[in-house]
Order: structure tokens, then sequence, then C-alpha cells
């Protein structure tokens, strides 16, 4: 049963808990996902949305009735269960107020991962991996105050051969992530499509183990496992590459992709 | 060129270059065989007093009185190795004599012998050197 | 003389028709079992002086000499073994306390066999080391909890001082004293050579060893022995030893007839008088005495030294680190109840401590609960044997390894636990000259970092096989870690599944 609230924090509540607004509502979700038996929350944003469930694209469109919808960015992903049997819940995106990740892969550092964002109050509830990037990628870049460019240098950090080779201040800044972040390190294969207020970062894992084609056409910016999934929204693409493995391409509502 | 060389500091006076020496000579392939029941007469001695110990065998001298003292020609140097000739050996021993280090001695089926680093049996290489078990004795370029 | 109720344990077998009398056993063997009967012309042995050091048996050129375990035995017993038979003839004998040395022998379980890892199969590929970038360099130091920025927005460097070593494996704390100078020396060169760190022990730190200092853990013990200025700013850390995990909750002793020349010196101890090292230290009663401890070595070199505190297994491990996280160190290095020794009270030795796999499990957990994994490394010793413990150590949360009794069985020993006699064939741990001339540096630095780079291929090819490219994505990896034959207890304690789930 799919239940759609739209709520607000209660005043009272927020002050007493002496939280700001996102941290009181991210934990009100942990608490439901651990907490209540077969209840999750798997959209909790407040200007992003997130539909999931079985069945072919079209069908999903339909019942969700996504023709009702606008938006700046939007990420699609069908999802071939890597290592479980497909229920609608696992279907990608997985987010945490406006942060939403799709991954395609499996990743190898995921206990490592899973005990060290469980460190920080996250509770990693639907035992799949793509859960515990959400939760990273939330925590850098919302408690700890990291840019997305530079928690591409954590999660999927440049090897060390590269940073010794980097110019002084480069290589001061990313030995510094990886010191300061190792065990937030994600390795094996991935590719995801992480969703923020206001843009998009695309990313590989740093060997490139599972694809990743990015596409231009005027101020439209593409992201996809594989080309022919964009050349079917638009043939006549600008630019189409490959970026590198570890690299982050990074796409802005207003600032373009960087 | 390769000599062999010894540290003092490292020799254990275990003896053992005397018995890998005289295994090597004798061109057996068991050990038990070539060694058991006899007195072995090495090329290579451990020279030892109170605390101190070395093996001593030929210096391969650049300038080596043997050579200059042997009357027949038997001692001769090739490529840095002084070997004998025993066939031109008419057995004066002057050249035990002559070696300041004692490393000529009389040989037990010849009439001489002296160390020439493995070279004039099966081994090829100097199996003091290969047997020694702290390093004490070495092979090398200086 | 009387009656000798103690049979040998171990008979020299010597066949007759291989040994040529060279006589090497007899000159190798400073417990005198050799011998050389003249008129007979044949070797003879004493078996009741053999402590089945190998020494004769590797040396011997003919391969004439093995040791072999007696068949003599006492009436059958399951509970009266001959072993503890006779231990009690002997303290009857001498009214002392038992001594041994190295780690527990006896037959406790050991984890680290009932823990398998994983392989990845079709849905992650496993990587190959030699086609890959594989990295196993590691941090060793307290993380910061928040990132602070310049005036332009970059990120400011606040880590604190730390320790990078291209493997996680330190040698474990072996002092000048209970080590010959040689085993210093082929520790310190071997550290330096494979980019890792040895420890001194608390014995000082002879001046010859200073220019190892980058790669040196000076260690401050109860007994205080060398520690002065210079020592402290020689190394690269400090450590602080509050236990071991051979004899928890006791000191050390190292007589006076072994405090000569340069051990005097070094340890800054009088010659002839014995060395003391106290139960507790004497200034440490508490956990805000072991923060003072901590500042005042940090405030005398500045705060450019991590420091490292070293407990033993315990019960009650995981709470006593949880302190110690707190106390301002940078490192935690838990010794398990494995770990060896130059000599223990046998009692104490094979009696008191926990297994370091459920030491290391527990404090982990515990400090991930608490939060505070992040303020301290962790560092385990007490018998790891090879690279897979270390891969499972790490999996189960620890950022490194000490390796001492492995490191000590690269140099030659054999493990024949007899380091209190003072009478090491191995060159080890003796500070006669003749014996310590044994073991030539020059080859043992060189097997030690023979040892250090095998297990580095070997810990590469694991982590390639798990789809892992980098140590740090396989600490506290426990999923990769299934247990086999272990009950619920231990499943849960150690944080695994068992394999099959």
């Amino acid at each position: 049963m799919i239940w759609r609230y739209f709520v607000t924090p209660l005043p009272t509540k927020l002050d007493e808990s002496q939280l700001d607004e996102r941290e009181f509502t991210a934990r009100c979700v942990m608490k439901i996902n651990k907490g209540i038996e077969g209840a999750y929350v798997f959209s909790s944003g407040k200007n992003m949305g997130v539909f999931k469930a079985v069945g072919f694209p079209e069908d999903v469109g339909e019942f969700y009735k996504l023709y009702e919808y606008a938006g700046y960015c939007w990420t699609a992903h069908g999802r071939y269960p890597t290592n479980t049997p497909g229920w609608w819940g696992g279907a990608h995106p997985f987010a945490l107020l406006d942060y939403s990740v799709v991954h395609n892969g499996e990743i190898s550092s995921y206990d490592t991962n899973r005990r060290t964002i469980e460190m920080h109050g996250y509770k990693c509830t639907l035992l799949t991996d793509t859960e515990v990037i959400t939760y990273i990628i939330d925590y850098l870049n919302r408690k700890v105050g990291l840019t997305l460019e530079e928690i591409a240098g954590v999660v999927a950090a440049p090897f060390w051969q590269v940073i010794d080779n980097m110019p002084q201040g480069e290589k001061e800044k990313y030995s510094y992530l990886r010191k300061a972040f190792s065990s937030m390190l994600i390795t094996g294969p991935f590719s995801i499509l992480a969703g923020f207020e206001g843009g998009i970062m695309a990313l590989n894992d740093r060997l490139k183990l599972r694809s990743m084609v990015i596409g231009e056409k005027d101020d439209m910016f593409y992201a996809a496992s594989e080309e022919c999934a964009i050349r079917v929204l638009e043939e006549n693409l600008d630019r189409v590459w490959s970026p590198k493995g570890g690299e982050a391409v990074i796409a802005t509502l207003n600032r373009g992709v960087l | 060129m390769k000599r062999v060389y010894v540290n003092e500091k490292w020799c254990l006076a275990c003896h053992l270059c005397e018995y890998y020496c005289a295994f090597a000579n004798s061109n057996e392939k068991d050990m038990v065989k070539a060694l058991k029941d006899i007195v072995i007469n090495p090329r290579i001695r451990v020279e030892q007093k109170d605390n101190i110990s070395f093996a001593v065998s030929c210096r391969h001298c650049e300038e080596p009185l043997c050579v200059k003292g042997c009357i027949t020609g038997a001692l001769s140097i090739k490529d840095g190795v002084i070997s004998v000739d025993q066939n031109k050996c008419v057995g004066c021993f002057t050249c035990i004599l002559c070696c300041p280090y004692g490393a000529i001695s009389p040989g037990d089926e010849s009439v001489i012998q002296k160390c020439e680093l493995c070279t004039n049996n099966i081994h090829g290489s100097p199996q003091c050197v290969k047997g020694c078990p702290n390093n004490a004795i070495v092979f090398e370029e200086r | 003389m009387g009656i000798n109720l103690l049979y040998p344990e171990y008979e020299v077998a010597r066949n007759m028709d291989r040994c040529i009398n060279c006589r090497v056993c007899e000159r190798q063997c400073a417990n005198e079992v050799h011998s050389y009967d003249k008129e007979k012309k044949i070797m003879c042995s004493d078996d009741s002086k053999c402590v089945n050091c190998h020494r004769c048996v590797a040396l011997c050129p003919t391969r004439a000499l093995k040791i072999v375990k007696t068949d003599h035995t006492f009436k059958e017993n399951a509970n009266w073994r001959g072993s503890i038979i006779n231990e009690i003839y002997k303290q009857a004998e001498s009214g002392a306390v038992l001594l041994s040395s190295m780690g527990n022998p006896n037959a406790y379980p050991v984890y680290f066999d009932k823990i398998l890892l994983n392989a990845s199969q079709v849905t992650n590929p496993s990587i190959d080391p030699l086609r890959e970038p594989m990295e196993t360099k590691v941090f060793l130091g307290s993380k910061p909890n928040s990132i602070q920025r310049d005036k332009d927005g970059k990120l400011v460097n606040n880590l604190s001082c730390g320790i990078e070593l291209s493997v996680p494996i330190m040698f474990s704390a072996m002092s000048y004293g209970s080590i010959s100078y040689n085993a210093h020396e082929s520790l310190a060169r071997a550290a330096r050579e494979a980019g890792i760190l040895y420890n001194t022990g608390e014995g000082g730190l002879h001046k010859d060893f200073y220019q190892y200092g980058s790669n040196t853990i000076v260690q401050v013990a109860s007994g205080r022995f060398g520690v002065y200025k210079d020592y402290l700013e020689a190394g690269a850390a400090i450590e602080i030893k509050m236990g071991q995990g051979a004899k928890p909750g006791i000191g050390g002793h190292l007589p006076g007839t072994k405090i000569v020349g340069d051990i005097s010196k070094t340890r800054m101890v009088p010659e002839g008088s014995d060395a003391i090292s106290p139960a507790p230290h004497h200034d440490i009663y508490s956990i805000e005495d072991l923060r003072q401890l901590v500042y005042s070595l940090k405030e005398s070199t500045n705060y450019t030294k991590p420091v490292i505190v070293k407990i033993a297994a315990v019960h009650n491990v995981a709470a006593i680190a949880s302190g110690i996280a707190r106390s301002g160190a940078d490192i935690i290095s838990i010794d398990g109840f494995r770990g060896g020794t130059g000599a223990a009270p046998t009692r104490i030795r094979d009696n008191v401590g926990i297994p370091i796999e459920l030491a290391l499990a527990s404090v982990d957990q515990r400090l991930r609960e608490e939060g505070i994994r992040d303020n301290v490394s962790v560092v385990v010793g007490g018998s790891i044997r090879n690279s897979s413990d270390i891969v499972k150590a790490i999996a189960l949360g620890a950022d490194c390894v000490y390796i001492g009794t492995a490191a000590l069985i690269a140099l030659g020993c054999h493990l024949c636990r007899s380091c209190h006699t003072g009478k090491c064939n191995w060159g080890i741990a003796t500070q006669e000259p003749e014996l310590v001339k044994r073991l030539n540096p020059d080859m043992g630095y060189k097997r030690l970092v023979n040892l250090v780079s095998a297990w580095k291929h070997e810990i590469k090819e694991m982590m390639g096989g798990m789809g892992i490219n980098s140590i740090e994505s396989l600490r506290g990896n426990r999923l990769m870690l299934r247990g086999v034959g272990l009950n619920e207890k231990e499943l849960q304690i150690l944080g695994i599944k068992h394999a099959g789930e």
C-alpha cells in the first residue's frame, strides 16, 4: 500500500528537538524505517519526489500520473535486481530529504560504509548498497559541509599514485579527503546519479567497472548507463562523452555542467 | 674481479666451510659418501683464537708470491684465478713456504692443493660461500 | 644428585650412517647437548639439555639429525597430563614460579581459523592486482570531527599527526635486552625498507638506531627505562604500554646479569641492577591519570607525535578501550592472550586474558556504538600468523596489526620457548656476544622485508578477490567474513554471520 502525505514538522516538536527542520525530518524517517515494521518512508524531500513500482516503465508512469508533474531534473531507473528478488521498495532511487540516488552496480565496501554511516545516526534498513550511498552523500553534504566535487573525492577517491602526482594544492586537498573520510570510500562497480536541490551529479567508480555516458544538447544535460538511452530522448546531441572513473560530472540549474 | 672475502664479525667458527670445501673438491655427489670416516683436508681453514675467528683461503693476490716462487711454472694466474697444473708440479713446496697466508697445503691425492674458487670441480662457484650460514664468507666484486 | 624425576621431553635422533663427525652441532649448541667421544670417534648427545630449537638440525650438513618427542610416557590420564605432572616435579624441586617464553601454546580456540573470507562472483567483479592498482597504504591516527575552511573556502588540513604505513603491519614492541642488538638492527632496517614501523619496547633506544627514528615507535612503560627528551623526540610515535597480552596485570623483570654494557646505558639502569617494570604505572591509577600522561608526552614533543596506548585483551577490554578513545590517545593497540614475551610466569601466560579476535570485535563495535571509532585507530596483535589473519583482523575492524612472533620466526626463531634462559641459539633472545653474532642483520632484515612484501602480495590478492581495491574499504567490512563451527554467541560477539547464511 502506498500512501502519500504532505507534512511539515509540528512547530512545537521541532522547537523541542532543538534541531533544524531537515535533521528533524531525517531522524523521523530513520525512526519510521527502523521502528515500524513493514513501514518505509521512500520520499521525504521538499522539492523532490520519488515514485517506485514493479512493472513496465510506461505503466509506472501511468500509475503515478507522472504527466501531471513538471521538474527541471528527472532520473529514471529500470532495475535488474543484482542479487535480490525485485520488490517495489527496492526500486531506485533511494532518497533522503532532497537527495536521491540511482545506482547501477554492487559495492564491495558496503559493510565498511554501512557501519561507518550508522555511527553518525543513520540506520540502514533496506539492505541495499544504494541506501548507504544516499546516506553518505547526505551526511557529507548536509552535515559535514563538503561540496559535491569534494564528495566525489571521498567516495570515488583518486588512487594514491594519482594524488602523489597532483599539483601541490590539489594533492593536499585530495589526500586530506582520503585520510579524513577513509571509511566512506566506495569500492566495487558503481555508476550513480545523485540528484540534489538544483542539480545532478553523475559519478563512476574509480576503476570504471560500470559504463556511464554523458550527453549535452543546448541547455539540456543527459546522463545514462548507455548512449542509446540518451539517443531515444535526443538524437542530435552537441556532445557525447564518457567521464573517466572517479570523475564527477555535476550539472546545476544555473551554472551549467561542472 | 670477484673474490672470496671473509668478515670475521659474522664468523661463527662453525667450520662448515671446511666441510663444504672438502666435499666440493671430492667431486662426489653425496656428502656422506665423500666425508664419512675420513679426516678432511680442506683448502679453506678457520683460524680462531679467543673470540675471534675467520676462514682463510687463497686470496688470489694480484702479485702472487706463490706464482713468482714456483720453479716449474705449475702455478699460474689466469683471469685473476691462481690455479695449479698438477702435471707440472714437482713437489718442491716452495709455494707453501712463499704464501704469507698459509693458503697452500700438501694435497691428499695431488702434491699440493689450493682454493681455485671451485672452478676446478663440478660446482663452478665457491661452495664455502654457499654453505656459510651467516654470510661471513662472501664472493663479490670490491 | 639424588633422584631425577624428569625424563627429557625430546630426544636427539642421530642417523649414525649419515653423521660425518663435523661437530657443527657441538659447536652451535649453547645448551651443550652434543659432544664428541674421541675414543669411540662418534658424536654423543645429552637429551636432557635439549630445548628443541633446531639449530643443530638446521646446520647439520648431511641432515643426520632430527629432534623427536620422546615416547616415554606416564600412565595415560586426560586430567593429570604428563606436562602437568612434570611441572609439579619442577616446582617441588625448586619452590619457584614457573617461567615460560613466547605465546600461550595451549589448545584454546583460534577464531581466525574459524572465519572464512568472501570472494566476488558474477555481480561484482574480482580485481586482478597485477592489472589494477591495489592500495594497502594506511594512516593511523585520530580523524577530525568536522571540517574547517579558510577565508577562500579551501579545506584546512585539521588532521592530527599520524603514522603512514605502506601496508597495515608493524613490528610489535620487543625491547633491546629481551632481544639482541642484531635483532633490533634487523627490525629497524626492515621497517625502513618496507615503509612500516618497529617498536623499541621498554628498553630504550640504542644510539646507533636513532637514524631509523622515522620508522620507530618509542615505548614508555611502567619502568620508564631509557625515557628522556631525545628518546621521545626520536620516534615517529610514542606508545604507552599499559599491558601485554602474554602477561596482563603483571610487570616485567630483566635480571641484573643482563644489564651490562650497552643495555645498561640504553635502559639508563646501573650495570648489574635488576630492571623491574612494575605491574601498574605508578602514576596511573585511573583514566584521568592516563589522559595526563598522554598529554604530558604530547606536550613534551610539541604535539608532533601520535600517542599509542597499548593494553592487553582482558574481559572488559571494550570499556577500557572506550576510556582510552576519550583520553586523547590517537591509537589504541590491543594485545591478545596469545601474544609473545621474553619471559612470563607460565600460569599467567596460559590463563589470563582473552583471544584477540573477540577483543577486537567487541572494541570496534563498542567504539562505533559510542560514535568514537574515528577518535582512534585500532592496532591489534597477539598471534597474527599470516596474511589471512591480517585480512580477517582488518575486516573485523582493525586499522593495522602488530607482528612480533612472526617477525622473530622470520629471523630464525623456532619457537622453542626458552627465551628466558638467555641462551638463544639463533642469536635473537640473548645477549651473549658469541650467540648474538649468529644473527647477521644483513640477512635478517632482508628476510623480514621478504616476509612483509610476501604478505602484502597476498593481502592484495585476497582484497582483489573480494572486489576491494583499497584497504580502507576492507576495514570493518564484516560482511566479508563468515564463521564456521561457531556458536550463536561467538558469532554475535564477532559480529559475523555463519557460513551459508
